[in-house]
């Protein structure tokens, strides 16, 4: 396994950003994932990302933040983040760590945060008229 | 380096530097593995193995690095997961600052440490200025 090689794809299909984090990331991977999510928002006018987290076994107070940091970079640039699939032990350890995300939407897994991105541009559509 | 008022006995695991933030992932996921090996329940591993990384990256941001010590042994009782983290950084000015909960990690400010000690079972440190600080936490099984 070399830690210092490894990219983390971004899918996109339709609207949507996709990104599975399927590595333990270490500083540098998430801020260039960071910078990476945002570039692709900007090249191809994606309305929502969704990031899926399912296989990640802690988050901690830097992914924690860059995770919040993102989702408030995308906003600016008029597109929501969902993270996706938080696993329940991390859910309850980030609580415990006190570490708040604000602005942060999740949902329990891809399907659900699709619907979510889906409806909140249904309302945006509706509110533009 | 410093000591702790009580020497617990126990066996050493293992031994490792944090030099680099490849070294934080390493060295936690290594953790991760004894805590399951030890027994631990899923969420005690993300637990402690979230605590390590919260250490392992102020060693790694503030003093520039430093050791770990892994150990396992019997405390008070309780079948023991001790990490111990070693810095020989600036050391930390007003202790009982950075140990209260207004000081939290949560806007990148302060060193994380009221978080990090709720996560555990046992958290001990020392610091002393210009020396360096050290930081030891326990998780039972």
């Amino acid at each position: 396994m070399n830690l210092h090689e490894k990219k983390i794809p971004i899918i996109k299909i339709h609207d949507y950003l996709i990104v599975p984090i399927q590595v333990d990331m270490h500083d540098k991977l998430a801020i260039q994932l960071q910078s990476q999510i945002l570039e692709e928002i900007a090249k191809t006018r994606a309305k929502g990302v969704l990031i899926d987290i399912s296989v990640l076994e802690m988050v901690d107070s830097f992914i924690g933040r860059m995770l919040s940091g993102m989702a408030s970079m995308a906003a600016i640039m008029d597109t929501s983040v969902v993270i996706v699939g938080m696993q329940p032990a991390v859910a309850i350890t980030l609580v415990e760590l006190g570490l708040e995300m604000p602005g942060v939407d999740t949902a329990l897994n891809m399907e659900k945060g699709m619907e979510m991105l889906e409806r909140r541009l249904k309302s945006r559509k509706t509110d533009s008229f | 380096m410093l000591e702790f008022p009580y020497n617990t006995d126990c066996d050493l695991l293992g031994k490792f530097k944090i030099d680099t933030e490849y070294d934080i992932v390493t060295v936690r996921q290594v953790i991760r593995q004894y805590a399951k090996d030890m027994g631990m329940g899923i969420v005690d591993q993300t637990r402690i193995t979230t605590a390590v990384s919260e250490l392992f990256r102020n060693m790694y941001n503030y003093a520039g690095g430093g050791e770990v010590l892994i150990e396992r042994g019997e405390v008070e009782s309780h079948n023991a997961l001790i990490v111990t983290c070693m810095d020989q950084g600036p050391g930390i000015e007003n202790l009982e600052l950075a140990m209260s909960d207004g000081f939290t990690s949560g806007q990148g400010m302060g060193y994380g440490l009221p978080g990090t000690k709720r996560l555990v079972d046992r958290f001990e440190i020392q610091s002393v200025l210009n020396e360096g600080t050290t930081v030891r936490i326990m998780k039972w099984k």
